[in-house]
């Protein structure tokens, strides 16, 4: 069976855990959901997901456990990821001054350039009606305290943007979003992540 | 995008912000200073008070909101979120924080209360609200106020975790009795602890509060973290805890660490050695029944 780990120091965990289990149903298809404090269980799963926390502390506990690494090792072996929001600050490759200044531990799995808190403190939260480049209606996405990507390589497919400000792409087997598609019903983001998981084992077969 | 099509201030959003805070540690501090260690240490948000519990009970008077110089200051210094504490009912304390910009307005009954009838109307503000309680009762009305967070009131300032045990306890095995009850049972409990029937519904449904519930008040050391992690609590506040301790930043670390390892004794184990000793504290048993401050609200 197939096996998906979402990363679980902090933050929105269960939230991703319930999304893909009702993502999984709405498309038939069955896996085994695995949720990941310590190293050792990277390495087993063909699909993660890094949830919505704060990203400072995800990145530190996440190199004090030793999970960081084993997560480059994956995205190196072409496992599919989804980074939300504090997930898309750690798959960058480069952070603004407020990311630097706390010494940010980052994953370098996108070519990407974030802003930390890009749209402002937690009075400038929002949700809106957001065009996405897959989707072919509006998806209603809820940012809180949000990043966004700045500046993005060759290589990164712009998937939605806010003004100049880019709030969804991908780069391979990496997509990552600055909103949060777990707290809300609308499941075709996380189909679409399910949709690499399940197309690469395919593709293996 | 046009910006006037964004929404601001939804339950969502607030909701949404405090269940980032899961599985994390929140820190009283009371200087920026302390704000960019704790921040170091990873905690997950600090929140800003003119002294830590320990010093509010000791100094005795009036508590008031931190000043806002110092509040603005912390926020400047820190990238995680700063949340700052109001006194119950005191809305425009609340008002001055949320144009400060201050991520969470804490009504806490750690302040002395400005309004002894009413806490504040929390859904008329963008910024979300946590708000303490002692058992279901409380927290379910304090959710239909608007908070959209919930923490133990536990006994701030003593360094003595026994009452936050007590209110995690006891929240949780209220949640635990409402399941299999019927709607006419669930009405009847919702009229015994005065609490709206819709939310002891839900309660009872989803078998946990609507919002995420933290544990606060008296939590002193890496074992006290993990106990409440134990005990169902989606995250900490550590108080006077961190700073009344001999070397906070260790401390600070180690509650941390501790929050994401609270299920693995060996680990604890190693957590807390040569972190050094945590603050003094008092003894429930010798507060006098007015000087303890869970009683503030109700």
């Amino acid at each position: 069976m197939m096996r998906i780990g979402v990363i679980a120091i902090q933050g929105n965990v269960s939230e991703h855990v319930d999304a893909l289990r009702r993502a999984l149903a709405e498309r038939g298809a069955d896996a085994d959901i695995v949720t990941i404090k310590h190293s050792g269980i990277v390495p087993t799963c063909d699909g993660l997901v890094l949830p919505g926390g704060e990203s400072t502390t995800l990145g530190r506990l996440m190199v004090r456990e030793g999970i960081a690494d084993e997560i480059r090792g994956a995205a190196g072996r072409g496992v599919p990821i989804l980074g939300t929001c504090a997930g898309l600050i750690l798959l960058a490759s480069e952070g603004d001054v407020q990311v630097k200044k706390t010494h940010q531990h980052l994953l370098c799995l996108m070519d990407t350039k974030v802003n930390r808190n890009a749209f402002g403190r937690q009075r400038e939260s929002f949700e809106a009606q957001l065009e996405v480049d897959v989707l072919d209606s509006p998806y209603n996405a809820v940012f809180i305290r949000a990043p966004a990507i700045v500046e993005c390589g060759d290589d990164v497919k712009v998937l939605a943007r806010i003004g100049d400000l880019v709030v969804a792409a991908e780069q391979g087997n990496v997509l990552a979003l600055a909103f949060h598609p777990e707290l809300t019903d609308d499941m075709r983001l996380h189909q679409y992540f399910l949709d690499r998981v399940f197309g690469r084992q395919d593709e293996s077969c | 995008m046009e910006l006037e099509k964004l929404r601001h201030g939804t339950d969502l959003i607030k909701r949404g912000f405090a269940r980032m805070q899961k599985g994390g540690v929140i820190m009283d501090v009371t200087t920026p200073e302390q704000a960019k260690i704790a921040e170091e240490a990873g905690a997950v948000a600090v929140m800003a008070l003119h002294a830590v519990p320990a010093d509010i009970r000791k100094a005795g008077g009036v508590a008031r909101m931190a000043d806002p110089e110092i509040t603005a200051a912390i926020i400047e210094t820190v990238t995680i979120p700063v949340m700052a504490k109001a006194r119950i009912g005191h809305f425009v304390e609340a008002e001055i924080l949320q144009a400060l910009g201050a991520d969470m307005v804490d009504e806490s009954e750690v302040l002395t209360p400005a309004d002894n009838l009413y806490h504040i109307d929390k859904t008329k503000f963008t910024v979300p609200f946590v708000c303490g309680a002692r058992n279901l009762g409380e927290a379910l009305r304090r959710i239909n106020e608007g908070a959209a967070m919930i923490r133990t009131k536990g006994e701030a300032g003593t360094g003595d975790v026994s009452e936050a045990v007590r209110h995690m306890k006891q929240i949780m095995g209220e949640i635990r009795e409402l399941a299999g009850k019927t709607k006419e049972e669930l009405i009847m409990v919702a009229r015994d602890i005065e609490a709206p029937i819709e939310l002891v519904m839900e309660t009872a449904e989803m078998q946990r509060l609507p919002v995420v519930n933290f544990a606060a008040g008296g939590i002193a050391t890496p074992a006290d973290a993990a106990l409440m992690m134990r005990l169902g609590a989606d995250g900490v506040f550590v108080g006077s805890g961190i700073f009344k301790a001999e070397n906070p930043e260790k401390m600070a670390a180690a509650i941390v660490e501790a929050v994401n390892n609270f299920d693995k004794p060996e680990v604890l184990a190693e957590i807390s050695k040569g972190i050094g000793a945590g603050m003094k504290g008092i003894s429930i048993d010798t507060i006098p029944e007015e000087a303890a401050l869970q009683t503030r609200g109700w």
